[in-house]
């Protein structure tokens, strides 16, 4: 009775320290080193059949593979053409209006390997780590939006919250008006945008990007989809569900931005209002 | 008591302590797979420290769980001490209740189980929720009723290197 005591003392201190200060990283990292070599051999059979599998797909689903990747490359040829010259004119223009440059994103490209088993969070794990010089923080994004962000390394891979967990925010605009508000994540495969008044100007279908007005994700990535608003009255807010735009609940390859390559957004700074010429009456 | 139930008065020689560590390893191996979603596998350490807190509760411990539930939540990316307290909880009334469980037969034991495993996914919960987690959904007690289910299997399973002679023959292989 008293062990038990004890032990379940020691379990809600470790609960406590864990939930409400985060102090108990070091804990983690080192019980996941010795982790690792389990996790890897648990994970070894799955990989196995996935691998057999692969290897007996028929010669015909990969040509079809093929000639599908070889259509979308073509159709996205014109655009990736003309990027270049649009670059160097956004530069040019930027330069005229004495506006900070765009820079190209640094980025690490990595493959999601599993989803974390916790049930009370939507998270994956990714096959990169602190050894490939990804930290904490950083945004992730992959060839159709974001995806999430990346909320804790080990050495040799990464955990990643995705964009549909409900701690999840993310600043975004509309596409369409330039509207902004606050995409938060809403369970499996949808998202809530919050905090955006009854009579707003959004509809069904609008496409939301971010609107980089913190200073993790760049301007301008797509993000959601709004699926459905509830303009009823009875809350002052619309209750507008969204579906992410990006394979949030596939696993494929991701990239994971360098975070010291987004610069913040050059936002004017405020003018003293100017002196009276008058003298100040008393 | 080293039998299977008490009514069925063979006695077993006890468990050999390697196999036990082992069997508790390997069932961290399983828990430790990848699955996706609310999978109907169930929690295999839970079952497997509930096997061994009724049939040897002198070797497992409470100290043991705590240290295996510490394990799963760092592998299962959890908050931690969410499963070292579930496990701890679930470690000292399985022990507490060995003696009563053991007079029953395989299945009724295995309605027995099954409260011992959801009050594990319960105190969970509670850890989770309490830390400001939302309920993810009915469909995760469906693990417990697989749990439950599997009792009877396991139970053959891990009894089975006890059901040996007790003195060594050589003309006989096991």
């Amino acid at each position: 009775m008293a062990r038990l005591a004890f032990y379940l003392a020691l379990a809600i201190s470790l609960l406590f320290a864990d939930l409400r200060y985060h102090a108990l990283e070091w804990m983690r990292q080192g019980i996941g080193a010795v982790l690792l070599p389990m996790q890897k051999l648990a994970g070894l059979p799955i990989a196995a059949t996935s691998g057999v599998s692969d290897y007996f797909s028929t010669l015909s689903r990969i040509k079809q593979e093929n000639d599908q990747l070889r259509t979308q490359l073509l159709s996205q040829a014109d655009r990736v053409l003309q990027q270049q010259s649009l670059l160097a004119e956004n530069t040019r223009l930027r330069h005229l209006l004495e506006l900070k440059e765009h820079q190209h994103l640094a980025s690490h490209a990595a493959d999601i390997l599993y989803a974390v088993r916790d049930p009370f969070s939507r998270r994956v794990l990714i096959d990169k780590g602190q050894m490939a010089g990804i930290e904490a923080g950083e945004p992730v994004i992959d060839a159709a939006g974001v995806v999430g962000q990346v909320t804790r390394t080990y050495p040799l891979s990464s955990e990643i919250t995705l964009l549909t967990d409900k701690s999840q925010m993310l600043p975004v605009m509309v596409l369409r008006n330039g509207l902004r508000a606050a995409l938060a994540g809403a369970g499996p495969g949808r998202l809530e945008l919050r905090f955006l008044p009854v009579n707003a100007d959004i509809a069904v279908g609008d496409t939301l990007v971010t609107s980089g007005l913190d200073d993790i994700w760049q301007a301008g990535l797509p993000a959601a989809r709004v699926i459905s608003i509830d303009r009823s009255s009875d809350i002052a807010f619309a209750r507008i569900i969204c579906a992410p735009l990006a394979g949030v609940e596939n696993y494929g390859n991701v990239l994971v931005v360098d975070k010291k390559s987004v610069i913040p957004l050059d936002l004017p700074s405020e003018e003293k209002p100017p002196e009276s010429k008058k003298g100040r009456k008393k | 008591m080293m039998q299977p139930t008490q009514i069925n008065r063979r006695i077993l020689p006890p468990a050999r302590s390697g196999f036990v560590w082992s069997s508790l390893i390997f069932s961290m191996f399983l828990n430790l797979a990848p699955v996706s979603g609310f999978s109907l596998l169930p929690d295999w350490v839970a079952l497997t420290l509930t096997f061994w807190s009724i049939h040897q509760a002198q070797r497992v411990g409470i100290g043991i769980a705590f240290v295996l539930g510490l394990l799963m939540d760092v592998g299962d990316g959890s908050v931690l001490g969410q499963h070292a307290l579930a496990y701890t909880l679930l470690v000292f009334t399985a022990a507490a209740l060995s003696r009563r469980i053991l007079w029953f037969g395989l299945w009724q034991q295995a309605l027995h189980i099954l409260p011992l495993l959801l009050g594990v996914q319960l105190a969970m919960i509670a850890a989770r929720m309490i830390g400001g987690a939302e309920f993810p959904g009915f469909g995760m007690f469906a693990a417990s009723l697989t749990g439950a289910l599997l009792w009877v299997p396991l139970n053959y399973l891990l009894l089975l290197p006890q059901y040996r002679a007790h003195e060594r023959d050589d003309t006989r292989p096991i």
